[in-house]
């Protein structure tokens, strides 16, 4: 036994020191936050105003609640890899750390700006669009909750590959949409659910897909991230 | 225990869009000695050293790194310290917060007494709380040498070691390089034999094309 | 040169049937086919629109193998494999998408529904545009190889949920579909006669000869751009 041998400890505090860089850096900078924060404001304010005094159905309010959250993810999720690309921190990283403790560091970061991201946007969304109602809160909770796991997911390992493929944000939602349309289906139609008021019984099948997605493609992205990130 | 550490490299080429940057380049170096590489410009110097780095797969070949040239289980991200112009900060922290985030991304305790002994050798020490983005060239290039050296690598790879130093940075260097080959392995690639005062092996990249 | 002779013959045979074949409600000939109240000669697409789709998905899946490989031995002929497979596959999917529309439009009323069967081919088209931008944006050949292959893995492996997914909430207009979860997959359940069954199962075996000669041409194609661009 070496003591630089890397044991599971060691590699949960590699992890976990990447992630606070990140978010110490995103503390000082506020570049994705504020990224996020804006688009949910003016997002929702276009929704409102397109809206006028006609309401839509509480089905048509579901879908874009995550019409929101999609696009708002977006706007700053991939800004962890584009970042160390921009500065030529990669090389860095790539130096000091194992390619899957960059990956699940990163995971991590976005978990907790998806989840800050979710709660603010519901919040507006509730607070200002009146035709929206949730008869079934746990369901709803519970959705949203797998709903962030799963867009961080697929949103980390897409942020790799475009950060990588230097395209910046051009690509990124044209690269998202495809991988994460099973997400959007199932979260929109568990919202519809936990709008109507179903049980949680009903809404269980939702739930089994979008776990067995999350664990599919955070699985998959463990599996080819050194391939993304080692030149 | 004790074998002594080699480091070695069998048979590397590298291509890049169909282009073949090198070919056949192997080398040995051991413990205490140092590692020569040469070569004009785009003959494949900075490839080479990132190959030898570690963050750069090459297209055939392979480097070995541990006791008697055999691999051993410890991550190499412990073990090797580089030096290079396209080696950058995390500018937005201060020169102790870099290296605090270097030790503990690779989940190694971080040590201040030693950083700040080693910013204090580079000539950082006043500055140590500032950010980064505030040096100067020079200064970067210090910093760097402290983040190379703050994990004790028993490899130290240094790409055009004396870029941006003054006469005080190049003497900074200078005993690091001296101190390095009686520690480990070092490898140096440059075109000028200044910066070096001697070597035991040495790779020209201008005839492996 | 078999395989050209082969192809030439077999789909001569599925046009001159798929399209010839007078349809009787009660045939009496090997020749005549049945008629399907509802479709009646519209029935017919089920000869050249079905395979399309099938090479879709079959190029899909041949390109993600060939970027797994590409990923384990990063020999540029895997990526050449690949990217042939996936340009094939984005040309039949949009073949397929073509056709369906404009068969939806006299058979259902309208272009587009968002059946199933439309949607999956729908998201098939999107990885295929996407997979195609991606390569696009990236300069140097071996990273865009890797990021592609990547990418091209991804989508193989979320894309299966769809089979979960469709059924939950929309219900399938396509013939065999019924609205019943195994109408959803990618295959069509189809009563056929044994006549139409020959005439459809010759094609699909045509298509995929069809798509396996035009691999092998695109591929021949890319190797010798490789070989002359890595020669000059």
């Amino acid at each position: 036994m070496s003591a630089t041998e890397m044991t599971p400890a060691r590699f949960l505090r590699s992890v976990i020191a990447i992630f606070l860089k990140d978010w110490r850096s995103e503390l000082r900078t506020r570049y994705a936050i504020s990224a996020l924060l804006m688009f949910v404001v003016t997002t929702i304010a276009i929704i409102l105003f397109s809206l006028g005094s006609e309401g839509a159905s509480a089905d048509a309010l579901a879908g874009m609640l995550w019409v929101v959250i999609f696009f708002g993810a977006m706007s700053g999720l991939s800004r962890t890899f584009v970042m160390e690309e921009e500065r030529g921190t990669t090389l860095t990283l790539q130096l000091i750390a194992p390619a899957s403790a960059v990956f699940f560091g990163k995971l991590l970061f976005n978990l907790v700006l998806v989840l800050g991201l979710n709660i603010v946007t519901v919040l507006l969304y509730a607070g200002f669009i009146t035709g929206f109602v949730i008869r079934n809160v746990p369901v709803f909770l519970v959705t949203i909750l797998l709903g962030s796991f799963g867009f961080a997911a697929a949103a980390t390992v897409i942020a790799a590959i475009i950060a990588r493929a230097n395209t910046r944000g051009t690509l990124y939602p044209v690269l998202s949409f495809p991988i994460m349309l099973p997400l959007l289906l199932t979260v929109i139609n568990a919202t519809r659910l936990a709008s109507e008021g179903a049980f949680f019984q009903e809404a269980a099948g939702e739930f089994q897909i979008l776990i067995s997605y999350i664990v599919v493609v955070v699985v998959i992205s463990y599996m080819l991230f050194e391939y993304i990130w080692k030149d | 225990m004790e074998e002594t550490l080699t480091l070695s490299g069998d048979g590397l080429r590298k291509v890049f869009n169909r282009r073949t940057v090198f070919e056949n380049v192997s080398f040995t170096a051991g413990s205490g000695s140092v590692l020569l590489i040469t070569g004009r410009n785009g003959s494949g110097k900075s490839t080479l050293v990132k190959i030898i780095s570690r963050v750069l797969s090459p297209t055939a070949g392979s480097v070995r790194f541990g006791p008697g040239g055999r691999e051993t289980d410890d991550p190499w991200q412990t073990r090797i310290g580089l030096v290079s112009p396209y080696l950058q900060m995390f500018e937005e922290f201060t020169a102790r917060e870099n290296l605090s985030i270097a030790m503990r991304v690779r989940g190694l305790p971080f040590d201040g007494a030693r950083a700040d002994g080693l910013l204090e050798r580079v000539a950082l020490f006043p500055r140590r709380n500032d950010p980064v983005r505030t040096y100067s060239s020079g200064m970067k290039q210090r910093m760097k040498y402290a983040f190379a050296l703050l994990h004790a690598p028993h490899l130290l790879i240094l790409d055009e070691p004396m870029s941006n130093l003054d006469e005080e940075g190049v003497g900074i260097v200078r005993r690091i390089m001296e101190e390095q080959r009686s520690n480990g392995i070092l490898v140096v690639a440059t075109n000028d034999l200044t910066d070096i005062g001697h070597f035991d092996t040495q790779v020209d990249l201008n005839e492996r094309h | 040169m078999a395989i050209k002779i082969l192809l030439g013959v077999l789909l001569t045979g599925v046009v001159i049937a798929g399209f010839g074949f007078p349809m009787s409600a009660a045939p009496q000939t090997w020749y005549e086919l049945p008629v399907i109240p509802g479709l009646e000669d519209k029935a017919r697409i089920i000869f050249f629109h079905v395979p399309t789709a099938w090479l879709s998905v079959v190029a899909f899946i041949t390109s993600m193998l060939y970027a797994i490989q590409y990923l384990r031995k990063r020999e540029a002929i895997d990526d050449i494999k690949s990217s042939a497979a996936a340009g094939l596959g984005f040309m039949f999917c949009i073949l397929a998408t073509l056709t369906g529309a404009v068969w939806a439009k006299f058979n259902w009323g309208s272009y587009w529904n968002w059946d199933p069967r439309e949607t999956s081919i729908f998201v098939l088209l999107l990885i295929y545009g996407a997979y195609f931008s991606l390569r696009s944006a990236v300069e140097v050949e071996e990273k865009r190889a890797t990021l592609a292959s990547v990418y091209s893995i991804i989508a193989a492996v979320t894309s299966p949920f769809f089979i979960f997914i469709m059924p939950r909430i929309m219900t399938g207009l396509h013939p065999g579909a019924k609205g019943d979860p195994e109408g959803a997959g990618p295959v069509i359940e189809f009563k056929m006669s044994p006549n139409m069954r020959v005439i459809f199962f010759t094609s699909l075996i045509a298509f995929t000869l069809l798509f396996y000669w035009m691999f092998t041409l695109r591929v021949r194609a890319a190797r010798l751009e490789a070989h002359h661009h890595s020669g000059g």
